[in-house]
């Protein structure tokens, strides 16, 4: 049973990537920028886990199990930060959040 | 055609529609969905480099915890729909073909470096999937300190999710 | 037939579903059936009567009723997640029955040997709490589509609920993990081997921990999981019109319906699995006359179903009960068949505990008033947290001690 080579993973993951980045520039509500950002960090995660198959190694998957880890307490905080500044300001959208002091 | 070369592509597709549908959707909550979509296929694809704890804590913590804190705080804010804006012309003539371009660039070395044409397989023969008894020993040996060094950072976020959440009383 | 020799699996595998689906979806509507029964009996009074003998027809007359009701979509909802809502937690529930083992025996499905299960994956166990985590969306989505206050609140207060007792629930079990080293449910089964002194949560000998802590806190968050009494605050008649699922109607309503029961099932099933021996017998194996108790404990019920027959006062009642007789009886003369016997008596044993667990859910909800919510909250993470937590700790402390006092 020949298999699927771990470059068409790698373009996968990149070309996840390059969406998420996408998103992140032209999305104006903040929510949406934070998934785009949860969206580049799963696509670094198919790149780790695709290269750890590659070499046969098992850091890789240590890696994805703390990018998980660390993109749960980021999310986590960055949405209770989220939530002040929505009451704060009355509005999710990132280009009204432009003065220092409302 | 084999079955993982198929299963390959069903699995891609469903993540890249998916991320596309996270840009082009109108509403947070459908994108918050389209990217809940992109991470179960990316689970798929996990189980099918051998990584199958991955795959599990992938679906448990990020789609089944992150994205239900996301889809919470959505429900909250009542985020509503999102303006549209006109994309410039450069982004619209230059910008996509361009991208495809660096695309095609990037595939074309990955396939032909040493790591890119190594068959996602054994030496020969269906995957072996990494146990999750010999992940674990990993993890709680070589990587002791990283380990206990993300429990005191999940505490600082929950004490700061919980600090910052709060209504002055 | 080709087809089948090329891909013996994907076929045998099609065959368990379809088998199991069948089975599983009779069995959620007649929980319906028995939950009104027992609610009933505990209230002092019949419930279902008349539809057929003793109601047995009633979740068919339900069903009938079900489909043929107005489908209304309120005004402003969003269509897509309306839609989806139900759907979703539907399919979630019924999936995870794919990973439960129903016996040990090895039968033969079109010249293929195969295990009495449909999927036994090697961290079957991670892999059933990673789906009902999913399920989740079910609850949160269908609130939301609906555009409407009392579904909305009742939709967040139901997922907050769910995800805080989800990590008390994925705790208790942990203590069944350390005992068993495995996250296959069938070697976790394997090592509970014996007689019912061996089960987790006695666990008699081989010095571990009686895993009885682990039991209560699993069992309480798993009534908290699944939304039911004296949890179901978010979908309470008093308090929310009806939660989640006010908006909803006919068929949408009967799936999410169908889907607690789904979870109640799935739950008990787990409970069975990891604290109870799974498929194994309670008596020890040398003790050869309890591979009759399957075929016995049938023949007795038949004949008890064949004198309640002629006590029937309505003719159709009695025709009806009659047919159930005969089934009854019929399966119990199949279990005596010395092919079918050894295949049976794993079955017979889980589907026995399970119903004992599903009987037990029905009684709580007889019995015990709601919590309130903010009591809900405290509770779950102020007291089970810490006690599942606790548990874990003593386990591993009782596992690890002995090898601690030889190294000094």
């Amino acid at each position: 049973m020949s298999a699927v080579p771990i470059s068409y993973f790698l373009v996968l993951s990149g070309v996840l990537f390059g969406l998420g980045v996408v998103a992140f520039v032209f999305k104006r509500n903040i929510i949406t920028i934070f998934m785009a950002i949860e969206l580049m960090l799963n696509a670094v995660n198919l790149a780790f886990v695709a290269f750890a198959r590659a070499h046969n190694q098992l850091d890789g998957l240590v890696f994805v199990f703390f990018v998980i880890v660390v993109a749960a307490a980021e999310a986590a905080v960055g949405l209770a930060i989220v939530i002040t500044l929505a009451q704060n300001r009355e509005s999710l959208n990132v280009e009204r959040v432009n003065l220092l002091k409302f | 055609m084999n079955l993982p070369l198929i299963l390959f592509f069903v699995f891609a597709l469903i993540a890249v529609v998916g991320a596309l549908l996270l840009i082009l959707a109108r509403e947070p909550i459908h994108s918050a969905l389209a990217l809940i979509l992109v991470m179960v296929a990316l689970a798929a694809l996990y189980l099918m480099l051998g990584a199958e704890f991955i795959a599990a804590v992938q679906i448990i913590v990020y789609a089944g915890a992150i994205m239900v804190l996301f889809v919470f705080v959505i429900m909250l804010l009542n985020a509503g729909v999102e303006e549209r804006t006109d994309w410039s012309k450069m982004a619209k003539f230059a910008g996509l073909p361009l991208g495809i371009f660096f695309l095609l660039e990037l595939a074309h070395w990955l396939a032909r470096s040493a790591v890119g044409a190594t068959p996602a397989s054994g030496s020969s023969g269906p995957i072996t999937a990494v146990s999750t008894r010999e992940l674990c020993v990993q993890l709680f040996r070589t990587y002791l300190f990283p380990y206990e060094a993300t429990s005191i950072l999940i505490l600082i976020a929950i004490l700061g999710a919980m600090v910052l959440a709060r209504r002055e009383e | 037939m080709e087809f089948i020799a090329q891909h013996p699996v994907l076929v045998v595998s099609l065959v368990k579903i379809v088998v199991l689906l069948f089975l599983v979806l009779t069995t959620l509507a007649y929980l319906s059936w028995f939950e009104r029964k027992v609610v009933a009996h505990i209230q002092s009074r019949w419930g279902p009567y008349y539809v057929g003998a003793h109601g047995l027809l009633q979740p068919l007359a339900d069903g009938m009723k079900f489909l043929f009701k107005e489908d209304l979509t309120p005004p402003g909802a969003d269509r897509l997640i309306f839609v989806l809502a139900p759907m979703l937690a539907l399919t979630l529930a019924i999936t995870t029955l794919a990973l439960i083992p129903f016996g040990p025996a090895t039968i033969t499905i079109l010249g293929h040997p195969t295990q009495l299960v449909i999927a036994n994956v090697d961290i079957g166990l991670l892999f059933l709490f990673a789906i009902t985590s999913i399920g989740v969306y079910g609850v949160a989505l269908a609130g939301w589509s609906s555009n409407s206050k009392y579904p909305l609140l009742g939709s967040l207060r139901s997922s907050a609920q769910m995800i805080s007792y989800e990590v008390s629930l994925t705790l208790s079990v942990v203590g069944v993990l350390l005992v068993s080293g495995s996250l296959n449910f069938n070697e976790i089964i394997g090592r509970q081997s014996g007689a019912f002194w061996h089960w987790n949560i006695i666990h008699a000998g081989r010095g571990i921990f009686p895993q009885i802590i682990g039991f209560l806190c699993y069992i309480t968050a798993a009534i908290a999981e699944t939304n039911r009494v004296p949890f179901d605050l978010p979908e309470g008649e008093t308090e929310l019109v009806a939660g989640f699922h006010t908006e909803y109607s006919s068929f949408k309503f009967a799936m999410f319906f169908m889907a607690e029961y789904g979870n109640m099932i799935t739950v008990s099933c787990l409970a069975t699995i990891l604290f109870f021996g799974g498929w194994l017998s309670p008596f020890p194996e040398s003790w050869k006359w309890t591979q009759y108790l399957p075929a016995a404990g049938l023949l007795l019920l038949g004949i008890y179903l064949g004198y309640d027959t002629a006590m029937q006062m309505r003719g159709i009642a009695r025709i009806q009960l009659a047919v159930v007789t005969l089934l009854v009886l019929g399966l119990g003369f199949l279990c005596l068949l010395p092919s079918l016997e050894p295949i049976i008596q794993g079955p017979f044993w889980f589907l026995t505990k399970v119903a004992l667990f599903l009987f037990f859910y029905v009684w709580t909800r007889g019995t015990l008033p709601r919590f309130r919510y903010d009591q809900l909250m405290s509770f779950g993470w102020k007291l089970l947290l810490p006690v599942a937590l606790l548990n874990l700790v003593i386990t591993s402390l009782w596992i690890v001690y002995p090898m601690l006092v030889r190294h000094g």
